[in-house]
């Protein structure tokens, strides 16, 4: 360890001591940005696991996965157009167009993800590295476009079909939240859980996690590397359409570029957590959705880019695995 | 003997290439000069495009020469024409400093171009001992920050209103002369320069006072001066150590190469190109703002270099054109182009505005992303090593591959 590496841990203590100081001080103040805090990582981490799961098969980072989220959004609130819902108070069309608009949306991403793959990355397996990071950039733009098309520059309503108003908010020890909140952190939770069980108990699961650590050798085992690579973005793309419903459940309006950013942030928690690494993206995205809700309300909001970005540079040079991740630096 | 012959032809086509490109840089003016009937619109683009060419030159140095991905080139871009803006315009006399600084132009390229170097080397420093992907998502996060640092601290940078006003380079009166041409490129302009001996008239000056023309042989000869540093680099020792650590770091270090310094080299050679280029954007436009240096930014030059064929650089300077005038001419005129198609061709309906469609124009207008991002996907599907790769390179990875072949074909009889 140099003086820096001391440099940096004192920093990130004292950051953790002036929290918790906040916390004593001022504990339902603290709760309340930390709930905020925890349903914007709920959904960094759905779009990060993408990112983490494709890095790790292929290490190419996936620009178009933030389009991706963005998409399943903005069909998400097509289909929803479908539906007589009702805006203004729940009723049992919303709760059917809930239950269908999810598993649709997500196939659907699912689908449009495999193509993507199958067009753009599949013919370049075997190209210079930085050929298949230049199409994903591409299909980024291409998503992109086909957003702006489709809707324009404007930001788009998604419809408010949650339980809200009076009935479905709750003060608890002066910490205001609603259901929408719990209902964020609820489907992220159990979605990574279902993705944990797939990646852990399954055939395909297994064969993915020999896939990503040595792809030759699997594939001298029998595995199809191109199906699971393929099932790989597949199952990206599911947590992203979801991903994107509940941001659009969440905040009602989308923005065609709305992936950007959320996926460079998105892209940041999977480093965070160590890329490659599942259960760490999904923590590394809770944790900058908190790290960016105690900036925005103690540092101030314009600085929360900043410290998201201060903090990943920080953490790859002074623990480049990231904060689980268990690959080694060189390779 | 086959070989050398090889290597000759190798030769042959970049230097025809670079014969080419000095030909229409030369051509160019005069060119657009006649076909335009005396407008500079399409020196002052050309002008603008040479930005891109002196970014992409850089950024080549540390992408294809060294191998190291970086996704943050404009944050270097960002401190060149920052730089600049600072230490020649009024802004510093608003700033907590209050006192205005006028550097000259010609000492700020170097400033500049030390300045960024020197970010260079503090961000690799730390981070080139990681390995090359580790090394990308640093430049992302510091590439980031940069334009958000200018935005948040207004009183030094100006923020959001960005850096006006810049001065504009002077030269001594005595190079400019009969040959500087007619009224349209009339860039003498005595007292407008701030030449601290002008008013002496010790040394008479003239400004370029936005003159494109005067820009278009200053980027022209920067372009030159670049391509001969970088091609003499490329084939200097640093040159092959570079390659050798693109190749394999592991093999590289075996040899006696020491990694860290090579790489930190390759990053801060490339971030001084950028400062340089940022100097010259700050000085052509006047303005520095921090919108201009954005994550797009840093992913067109990447483009550019990626594109063009890594490593080589004539491929890069040829990919950096293509794009520049994709972006900014063929992409913005599409829409109307699209329209007089549509009139010829009789089917006038498309064009006019009804129910949900907006009309051709309109449409074509949404597409430019769409299309943009096809075009990108479709030159790499059909290109993947890039318009013109280094010959040298796919030779090498050619040859190894047969020699792979061959040895795999022998092993396999002998069993």
């Amino acid at each position: 360890m140099s003086i820096a590496d001391y440099g940096f841990y004192i920093i990130c203590g004292a950051a953790i001591v002036l929290l918790a100081t906040e916390a004593v001080v001022h504990p339902t103040a603290f709760l309340q940005v930390t709930i905020f805090g925890l349903a914007d990582g709920a959904m960094y981490a759905l779009v990060a696991l993408g990112y983490t799961m494709v890095y790790g098969i292929i290490e190419l980072i996936n620009f178009a996965h933030g389009d991706v989220f963005t998409m399943g959004a903005y069909i998400g609130a097509a289909i929803l157009g479908f539906f007589a819902i009702d805006e203004s108070n729940f009723s049992a069309v919303n709760l059917i167009a809930l239950l269908l608009v999810f598993p649709v949306v997500m196939l659907i991403m699912a689908g449009i993800n495999i193509t993507i793959e199958r067009v753009a990355y599949r013919p370049l397996r075997n190209a210079p590295r930085l050929a298949p990071l230049i199409t994903a950039i591409g299909m980024s733009f291409v998503l992109e476009g086909i957003m702006f098309v489709w809707h324009g520059p404007a930001s788009v309503h998604f419809p408010d079909i949650l339980p809200h108003g009076a009935a479905f908010q709750a003060t608890i020890g002066g910490v205001f939240f609603t259901f929408k909140d719990v209902f964020v952190v609820v489907t992220a939770v159990i979605l990574v859980a279902l993705l944990a069980i797939f990646i852990n108990r399954t055939k395909l699961g297994k064969a993915m996690r020999a896939t990503a650590q040595d792809r030759d050798a699997a594939q001298l085992m029998g595995i199809d590397i191109n199906r699971t690579i393929a099932a790989t973005f597949f199952i990206g793309a599911l947590l992203a359409g979801a991903g994107g419903l509940i941001w659009g459940l969440y905040f009602n309006n989308v923005f065609y570029q709305t992936g950007f950013r959320t996926g460079l942030i998105a892209f940041t928690s999977a480093v965070f957590g160590g890329i490659g690494n599942i259960p760490g993206a999904a923590i590394g995205g809770l944790l900058i959705g908190l790290i960016a809700a105690y900036s925005d309300s103690y540092i101030g909001s314009k600085w929360t880019e900043v410290v998201i970005f201060g903090i990943l540079i920080g953490v790859l040079v002074f623990r480049p695995t990231g904060l689980l991740g268990m690959r080694v630096p060189e390779k | 003997m086959a070989r050398l012959h090889l290597r000759e032809r190798i030769r042959d086509r970049d230097q025809a290439i670079y014969g080419i490109l000095l030909l229409a840089a030369l051509l160019f003016p005069m060119v657009s000069l006649f076909v335009s009937g005396g407008s500079t619109a399409y020196i002052a683009q050309a002008a603008h495009a040479g930005t891109w060419v002196l970014l992409a030159i850089g950024l080549n140095v540390v992408v294809g020469f060294a191998g190291l991905l970086d996704l943050g080139y404009a944050a270097f871009f960002a401190i060149g024409a920052y730089t600049y803006a600072l230490f020649a315009s009024a802004q510093l006399g608003s700033s907590p400093l209050h006192h205005n600084i006028h550097l000259p132009f010609w000492i700020m390229l170097f400033i500049g171009m030390f300045v960024a170097a020197g970010f260079g080397v503090l961000l690799g420093f730390p981070t080139l001992r990681l390995r090359g992907d580790y090394l990308a998502i640093v430049t992302l996060g510091f590439g980031e920050i940069v334009p958000q640092l200018s935005y948040n601290l207004p009183q030094w940078t100006g923020g959001i209103n960005a850096i006006g006003g810049i001065d504009q380079p002077w030269l001594p009166a005595w190079i400019t002369g009969p040959w500087a041409g007619a009224d349209n490129v009339a860039i003498i302009q005595n007292g407008s320069c701030r030449n601290p001996l002008d008013q002496t008239h010790f040394l008479p000056c003239f400004s370029f006072s936005f003159d494109p023309v005067a820009f278009y042989v200053l980027i022209v000869i920067l372009i030159f001066i670049a391509v001969i540093l970088v091609n003499n680099l490329y084939r200097s020792r640093l040159g092959r150590a570079w390659m050798a650590i693109r190749e394999d770091e592991v093999a590289a270090a075996a040899m006696g190469i020491n990694t860290v310094t090579t790489k930190l080299l390759a990053f801060a050679i490339g971030a001084s190109f950028s400062g340089f280029a940022g100097a010259y954007y700050g000085a052509i436009f006047s303005l520095v703002s921090p919108d201009d240096f954005f994550f797009i930014v840093s992913i067109t030059v990447l483009v550019m270099v990626v594109l063009g064929g890594m490593g080589n650089i004539t491929g890069v300077i040829v990919g950096a054109l293509v794009i520049y005038f994709v972006l900014n001419t063929l992409l913005p005129s599409l829409a109307s182009t699209a329209e007089s198609l549509a009139n010829t061709l009789g089917f006038t309906g498309l064009n006019t505005q009804q129910g949900d469609w907006p009309g051709l124009y309109a449409e074509v207008q949404r597409m430019q992303f769409l299309i943009f991002g096809l075009i990108l996907v479709l030159i790499m599907l059909l290109r993947p090593q890039g318009l013109f790769p280094s010959r040298v390179r796919e030779q090498e990875l050619k040859h190894a591959a047969v020699q792979e072949e061959a040895s795999a074909v022998e092993e396999g009889a002998r069993a």
